[in-house]
C-alpha cells in the first residue's frame, strides 16, 4: 500500500515495456532507465544511433506581440538575436541569481516562442514566467500537446531523413524546422543532450508510438537501439552538459556553473541581472570544474571533495565514462582551486581517493 | 537462471557456498541483473574480520553503488583478484568465477539459518 500518487506516463510507456525496459520513477514519471544495458546504449549513441523517449520534458509557449519582451525578461540569453527557426540554450533565474531552470528557447515567429523545459520544473517554470508577465502575453503550459523523441548519434540524420521530406541537411545545429515525419506535422530540432549529432522531434502524443516504431525500423540498418535515462546521463556527463538539480539549482548562478556564455548583460534588464552584476564586480567564490579519478574508486553525486585534506567542495555528477574508460565527474571548488591540474581528493565512502581537476567537456565529437 | 541448490542465500542478494569451515561468498544473478553493467568492485582486505549483516564492500554499476552485506561471520582468507580488472565478470558468471571473498567461518552451523535456493527464488519472485 502506498500513498504516493500514480506515476505519470509518456505516450510511449507501453512501447518501453514491450521492449523489456527497466522502468524507474524519475521525478514522478515512469521512465525507462535502460533496455539492453547502459554501456551498450551509450556506445550505440556514440558510434551509430540511439532513440530516446524524452516526452517527460515540458513545453511552454509564449505568444503575443510582446512575446520577446517577456522571454528576454525571464531568461538570460538574448532571444532578440534568434531568427525564425533558430533555438538557443538559456537560463531562467530568480531575482537572487539562482536557477529556476535551464531551458531551450525556440523562435517560431516574432510573436511566438516555444520553450523546452525540464520535466520536474515545468509547473514551477510556468508560474515563474506567468508571474513576470506584464506584457499581456499568453503563456501556455503545452506539455500535454507534445511527445518528444530524441534521435542521437552519427547516424541520426541518415535515420530520420528516411522518414521525412524535410531536408535535414538544411537545418543547422541549434536550428529547427516545422516539417513532417511520416506525413504528419513535426517540429524537427537539430538539438540534443548527448554531445553527439542528432535531432529532437516534437510530435502529437497520439502519433508518438508510430513515430517511435518507424524510427527503430528506419535505423535498423545502422544498428539503432532504444536508449534510456541511464545512457542519457553518461552521455551528457561526458559532454559536460549541466543537469538541473546537480550542476545547477536555485543556489547556483550561471557564472558559477561556467554558463556565462548564456548570460547577455548587454541586452538590458532581466530577472537575476542585478545579482549577476554584483557577483561579477565582487568576483566569484566558487566555480564548476571537471575531474578525473586517479586512485581506485568512483566519485559520485554529492560526495565531498577535499584539497590538501580540507573540505573544499562537492561532486555534482560523477561516474564512469564509457567512451574515455575513466571515472570522471564535475564538482564545485573554491575559485582559486577551480582550475585544471589541481590535485584533489574525493571522499568515496569515507575513504580519500586521489583525483585531478580537468577542463569541461570531457568529450567532443569528431567533426 | 538456475540458483545452485547447495548454496544458501540472503534477502540482500548474496550467496554463500560452504566447504569444510570455509564459505565462498558472492552476489546473486538477480543482484547483478538489477544493478546492470558492473564497473567496480570494492572488497575487504585478506585478514579482516566480518560479521553477519555487516557491509564488507560494495559493487558499483554505471548508475549506482550497492553495499555487499556479509551472509556469515568470520575472517576473510581470500579475495577474488580477477574482479579488480574485470568487474564485468560479475555480470557474466555471478554464481561461479566471479565469487567475491572466501571467509573462514566463525560458526559453520550458522549457514543453515539462511534461505535455500527455493526460498530465495520465491523471495525474488515477490
Amino acid at each position: 500500500m502506498s500513498d504516493a500518487p500514480a506515476l505519470l506516463k509518456t505516450p510511449l510507456n507501453a512501447a518501453h515495456r514491450a521492449l523489456g525496459a527497466r522502468m524507474v520513477d524519475f521525478g514522478g514519471w515512469d521512465m525507462p532507465v535502460q533496455y539492453s544495458g547502459i554501456l551498450d546504449e551509450h556506445n550505440t549513441v556514440r558510434n551509430a544511433v540511439g532513440l530516446f523517449d524524452v516526452s517527460h520534458m515540458g513545453e511552454l509557449e509564449v505568444r503575443g506581440p510582446q512575446a520577446l519582451d517577456l522571454v528576454n525578461y525571464v531568461s538570460t540569453n538574448n532571444a532578440a538575436k534568434l531568427a525564425h527557426g533558430q533555438a538557443h540554450y538559456s537560463g531562467l533565474l530568480y531575482e537572487h541569481g539562482g536557477f529556476v531552470d535551464d531551458i531551450l528557447v525556440h523562435k517560431v515567429a516574432d510573436d511566438h516562442y516555444f520553450l523546452c523545459v525540464n520535466a520536474g520544473n515545468q509547473d514551477k517554470d510556468f508560474a515563474h514566467i506567468a508571474a513576470a508577465n506584464r506584457w499581456d502575453c499568453v503563456v501556455e503550459n503545452s506539455g500535454p500537446k507534445f511527445a518528444q523523441i530524441a534521435v542521437q548519434g552519427p547516424k541520426a540524420a541518415a535515420t530520420l531523413q528516411k522518414l521525412t521530406k524535410t531536408d535535414l541537411s538544411a537545418i543547422k545545429y541549434y536550428w529547427f524546422a516545422d516539417g513532417e515525419v511520416s506525413g504528419d506535422w513535426a517540429r524537427i530540432a537539430h538539438t540534443g543532450y548527448t554531445g553527439e549529432d542528432g535531432f529532437e522531434i516534437y510530435v502529437a502524443p497520439e502519433l508518438a508510438e508510430a513515430r517511435w516504431n518507424e524510427l527503430l525500423a528506419a535505423g535498423a540498418e545502422f544498428g539503432i537501439k532504444p536508449a534510456g535515462l541511464g545512457a542519457r546521463n553518461t552521455l551528457r556527463l561526458e559532454a559536460g552538459m549541466a543537469l538541473y538539480g546537480h550542476e545547477i539549482d536555485a543556489s547556483i548562478s550561471p557564472l558559477e556553473a561556467g554558463l556565462q556564455w548564456i548570460v547577455k548583460m548587454e541586452k538590458g534588464d532581466f530577472l537575476g541581472r542585478g545579482k549577476l552584476e554584483a557577483q561579477k564586480a565582487a568576483g566569484l567564490n566558487r566555480h564548476l570544474i571537471g575531474f578525473e579519478m586517479r586512485g581506485r574508486g568512483i566519485g559520485r553525486d554529492g560526495y565531498e571533495v577535499r584539497v590538501d585534506g580540507t573540505p573544499a567542495g562537492w561532486v555534482t555528477s560523477g561516474g564512469p565514462s564509457p567512451t574515455l574508460n575513466k571515472n570522471i565527474g564535475m564538482c564545485y571548488l573554491p575559485i582559486h582551486q577551480a582550475l585544471p591540474g589541481v590535485a584533489i581528493e574525493v571522499m568515496v565512502r569515507n575513504q580519500s581517493v586521489e583525483a585531478v581537476t580537468v577542463p569541461i567537456p570531457f568529450y567532443k565529437r569528431p567533426k | 537462471m538456475t540458483y545452485p541448490e547447495n548454496y544458501r542465500y540472503t534477502k540482500e542478494h548474496e550467496w554463500v557456498s560452504v566447504e569444510g569451515d570455509t564459505g565462498t561468498v558472492g552476489i546473486t544473478f538477480h543482484a547483478q541483473s538489477e544493478l546492470g553493467d558492473i564497473v567496480y568492485v570494492d572488497l575487504p582486505k585478506v585478514g579482516s574480520v566480518v560479521e553477519t549483516g555487516q557491509s564488507f564492500g560494495s559493487v558499483e554499476s554505471v548508475k549506482a553503488v550497492s553495499d555487499i552485506y556479509s551472509p556469515v561471520s568470520g575472517e576473510v582468507v581470500e579475495i577474488n583478484t580477477l574482479l579488480a580488472d574485470g568487474p564485468e565478470k560479475l555480470n557474466e558468471d555471478p554464481h561461479g568465477a566471479a565469487w567475491l571473498v572466501k571467509i573462514k567461518l566463525a560458526d559453520p552451523a550458522q549457514v543453515s539459518t539462511l534461505l535455500d535456493a527455493a526460498a530465495y527464488q520465491a523471495y525474488i519472485a515477490g
